[in-house]
């Protein structure tokens, strides 16, 4: 659905120039949630700001939704969805003039803009709010009217641009639900960009790590948690002395460090070799009191990799 | 591209309509002009070197200019408002051409501009204008052309500087020697020669001369065909530039 080949993008300010994109590669296949995961000024926005035609790349080529950025950017508008940061909305229109200009601004009659408006507003929770003026809604409405304006043309792929910022959690639930339903019911192909952990971790099949312009790691979430850091499996034991020794030899424990009353050992899935590394713990006589598997965060991935944390 | 238009026309037009004030308040200034300003240019008109024609059919074609130029220079703040808002850059992903996202926009302001200027004429009959219908008519066309020009250029200067901090000043510096050279309030027939020269390179002050020559109904006049020249030429300009600067990638 999207291939791009060193993606770059350079700005230049009065007094400098900025790479704000260095040579991305990126590969989407259909039907795929991908997201673009970073700090604030990685580049996440350039990116999907190139692939929506909203910025000519200084360098490289992409193809998306099957046209060429370049040669056929009509071609790339008609079929994609783009919902930006900010989204897009003027605070004197109401809802249903907002959707329904935007359909026939995509091609749509009006007749059809306003039975797609309609049905939009009803599995976005927006149902009854068509002659609302749209400065009156909530945050939360007026974010999910900006995902709305993205979908009313149906898209085959959909750009969602931090989706989830500003909204409370149990919105946020909301949305990441919606989402999903678009890829599983719609069959949509989707690329957001976030910089919350959670949401990468919870929405995307695949995500690509960009920092200062480059992709530093890409997989699906559980791949480059494990790829980076393992799983640390902690156990509680009487003798740690003794059970640093055991495990230390142990062909399956990367590595281990002693805690307090016990160690912490890393392995590559934390499941299926903590039964193991407990056996040999207790055929060498030491007691186990308890046993916890922690997953590494999609920061500690991040920190790995970048000596930054997202947090930042 | 036309249906473009038509559709943001159309959605532009039920925006303005829902806060119609604006509509009125815009009118405001060119009705004080011809209540308080008018009335001292009766005793002005026998002086010699007024220009042909009555007080009246002088002074309203330079009303009517005015409210061309004061009604439509400043659409350039609703795009920065457009520009924050994100409206226009939502509309730049669709595959809607940029110049019917432009020419939408001029087209409602256009409309606006010819019912403000037809309804300030037919109040400044009630004052004692006496005008040919036809001329009445050619110089409201004028007028419309200006304000496809001048709501171009705005649009283009808002989302070129895309501050109204910055836009403003820059109206203040082109305006007010644009009116002052333009004989709109007095006469350039009263001005020195060096004022004179000055004025007739000043696009403005043909289309005034032109609106004047049409208000006497003085058809074969050369400074109407003039005047409709400069207008027509001020809007085609004033499109294209627009046009470029809409299709600007990152405008």
């Amino acid at each position: 659905m999207i291939t791009a080949r060193g993606l770059a993008r350079t700005f230049k300010t009065r007094t400098a120039t900025v790479e704000a994109v260095r040579g991305l590669d990126l590969d989407v296949a259909a039907g795929e949630i991908v997201g673009l995961l970073g700090p604030n000024g990685a580049g996440k926005t350039t990116t999907q700001r190139m692939l929506a035609t909203l910025l000519a790349p200084t360098a490289g080529t992409a193809t998306v939704a099957g046209c060429d950025l370049r040669a056929d950017p009509v071609g790339v508008r008609r079929q994609l969805g783009y919902v930006s940061q900010a989204g897009g909305t003027n605070p004197g229109a109401k809802v249903d003039e907002e959707l329904i200009t935007q359909g026939q601004l995509y091609g749509l009659t009006a007749a059809t803009a306003a039975t797609r408006a309609r049905a939009l507003c009803a599995s976005l929770d927006l149902a009854d709010l068509g002659d609302r003026i749209i400065g009156k809604l909530s945050g939360g409405q007026r974010r999910r009217l900006d995902i709305a304006l993205g979908l009313v043309h149906q898209p085959k792929l959909v750009f969602l641009d931090e989706p989830s910022t500003g909204l409370d959690p149990h919105s946020r639930a909301n949305l990441w639900s919606h989402i999903r339903g678009l890829r599983d019911q719609a069959g949509a192909t989707i690329l957001l960009t976030t910089h919350y952990l959670d949401e990468a971790d919870a929405l995307c099949d695949r995500i690509f790590i960009i920092d200062h312009g480059v992709i530093v790691a890409s997989g699906t979430p559980a791949e480059l948690k494990r790829r980076i850091s393992g799983d640390l499996v902690t156990f509680e034991v009487d003798d740690v002395e003794r059970a640093t020794a055991v495990l230390r030899d142990h062909p399956e424990a990367r590595d281990v460090t002693a805690v307090e009353r016990g160690l912490r050992v890393t392995v590559d899935r934390g499941e299926a070799q903590a039964l193991p590394l407990m056996r040999a713990l207790d055929d060498a006589g030491v007691k186990v009191g308890s046993l916890h598997i922690a997953h590494p965060s999609l920061d500690d991935v991040f920190l790995t990799l970048t000596g930054r944390s997202l947090r930042e | 591209m036309l249906r473009d238009a038509m559709i943001i026309f159309r959605y532009q037009l039920r925006l303005l309509l829902r806060e119609p004030v604006w509509i009125i308040i815009t009118m405001i200034q060119p009705l004080l002009y011809l209540a308080l300003f008018a009335p001292l240019l009766e005793p002005i008109a026998k002086t010699q070197g007024f220009p042909p024609g009555d007080a009246w059919q002088v002074f309203v074609p330079g009303l009517l200019i005015q409210l061309g130029i004061f009604g439509s220079m400043f659409v350039g703040f609703g795009i920065i408002a457009e520009v924050r808002w994100g409206t226009i850059e939502r509309m730049r992903v669709t595959p809607a051409s940029r110049l019917g996202l432009l020419l939408g926009r001029v087209l409602r302001d256009t409309l606006v501009l010819l019912l403000q200027a037809a309804l300030l004429t037919v109040i400044a009959v009630a004052f004692g204008l006496r005008v040919p219908l036809a001329g009445a008519l050619v110089a409201v066309a004028i007028v419309g052309l200006l304000g496809v020009a001048l709501s171009s250029l705005s649009y283009a200067a808002g989302l070129w500087l895309k501050s109204e901090d910055a836009l403003a000043p820059l109206l203040n510096m082109v305006s007010v020697p644009v009116l002052l050279l333009s004989g709109i309030l007095l006469p350039m027939e009263f001005a020195p020669p060096w004022l004179r020269h000055l004025a007739s390179a000043n696009p403005f002050s043909h289309v005034v001369d032109g609106s004047r020559a049409a208000f006497r109904g003085d058809y074969g006049a050369s400074s109407l065909t003039i005047g409709l020249c400069a207008a027509a030429g001020l809007a085609v300009v004033g499109l294209l530039i627009a046009k470029r600067t809409f299709e600007r990638e990152s405008a």
